[in-house]
């Protein structure tokens, strides 16, 4: 037992070390004054958590899972030619799979077309220019069904979003729209989401608002949804007008919630209540 | 939105029980709900799901309007012989979906 505990704490120091570096090498790399989260992050959780057991195996085992359905048919809209150039997603990006790891850097600053995107904008941004292809509907089971397939190749790798040199602006917009009290209830998303999570409201607990499962499945929709839908019906709950789809403000705002989610595995399609 | 997904094993042994998982995409509209004009949308629900093994009904599920969308099923059968495993989802309008796996017995 006393020689387990002794291994068990060099491992931890080599961790604690190996873990120092890391951050002393990241932190140099990325940004000097990396801002400080609302939760520290030794209490950061994903909604995964405040999930029910059986909703949590309904995630997990991806047969059961619903949202598999979406990402299935993703994987046909992927290989479908499309649009006036009548190329597929398939014909410039290869299969699925080499998507890995791309849903982990979103919302981030496209430098060609010099604006924020989310993996939604960006799928969006290529059905018109790339296959000159009308724009999907933001809620449309199409394009649900495409960000939902990207987002999966990178289930269970850490949500890691820039928010340093061009996007910076956008973060910071993000970080005080987070703030900000709104509607007629003048509530701010910080107030429940980092003042209150983990308390009941009616049936329900509050979350920490973390984004790391969308586009999810939720009961209460009985379909996929998207992060924004979400997001519209937290601005209705205070009596607010929810910002556009694509507007630099939602896009502003996705980018702070993906940077407070920094760290949590991604679980596209995740399972909610 | 007609797409499936199924679990049987590939194989199995002689008087084993294995365990068929089969997920659905139906909206499963109750008729009950009414849009933003007032309106009734019209019911339109999966009513029957059957599992055949080897050409003979084993298991059948009536559905109703209760059920929520994207119906699940998971239930067991017993390994008799080698055979066909046919889903069949029946629907109001005209649905209908078929998806059939291939278990081979051995023992």
């Amino acid at each position: 037992m006393a020689r387990v505990s002794s291994s068990f704490w060099k491992f931890s120091a080599l961790l604690g070390i190996g873990w120092l570096t890391t951050l002393g090498l990241s932190r140099t790399a990325i940004t000097a004054d990396e801002p400080k989260p609302g939760i520290p992050w030794s209490q950061q959780k994903s909604g995964l958590e405040f999930q029910s057991k059986s909703n949590r195996e309904r995630q997990e085992d991806l047969t059961v899972n619903p949202g598999m359905l979406w990402v299935d048919q993703g994987a046909e809209i992927w290989a479908r030619r499309e649009g006036v150039a009548g190329k597929s997603c398939q014909d410039c990006h290869g299969e699925p799979e080499r998507m890995k790891g791309v849903a982990t850097r979103y919302p981030a600053f496209d430098a060609r077309m010099n604006r924020l995107h989310s993996l939604e904008t960006r799928i969006q941004e290529c059905r018109s220019t790339r296959q000159q292809a009308s724009p999907a509907a933001p809620d449309s089971d199409a394009l649900l069904a495409l960000s939902a397939l990207v987002a999966h190749q990178s289930l269970g790798m850490p949500v890691s979003p820039r928010i340093d040199g061009p996007a910076k602006a956008s973060f910071e917009r993000g970080r005080s729209l987070y703030q900000m009290r709104v509607g007629q209830l003048n509530m701010s998303c910080a107030q429940c989401h980092e003042q209150n999570w983990g308390q009941r409201l009616r049936t329900e607990t509050v979350s920490q608002g973390h984004g790391n499962g969308y586009p999810l499945y939720r009961l209460e929709w009985q379909k996929l949804g998207s992060l924004h839908r979400r997001m519209r019906s937290c601005f209705y709950s205070v009596r607010s007008e929810p910002p556009e789809h694509g507007s630099e403000e939602h896009l502003a705002l996705e980018l702070y919630l993906a940077w407070r989610a920094k760290g949590l595995k991604v679980e596209t399609p995740a399972v909610r209540r | 939105m007609s797409t499936a997904r199924v679990i049987v094993p590939d194989r199995a042994r002689k008087g084993e029980t294995f365990e068929i998982k089969a997920l659905i995409g139906h909206s499963m509209e109750t008729g009950f709900r009414k849009n933003a004009e007032g309106d009734a949308i019209p019911r339109d629900i999966v009513t029957r799901f059957s599992c055949r093994y080897d050409g003979e009904d084993i298991f059948v599920w009536e559905l109703h309007p209760g059920v929520a969308a994207n119906p699940f099923i998971a239930f067991h059968a017993v390994a008799t012989r080698s055979g066909d495993i046919e889903l069949v989802w029946l629907g109001m309008n005209g649905f209908e979906h078929r998806e059939r796996r291939r278990i081979t017995v051995v023992g």
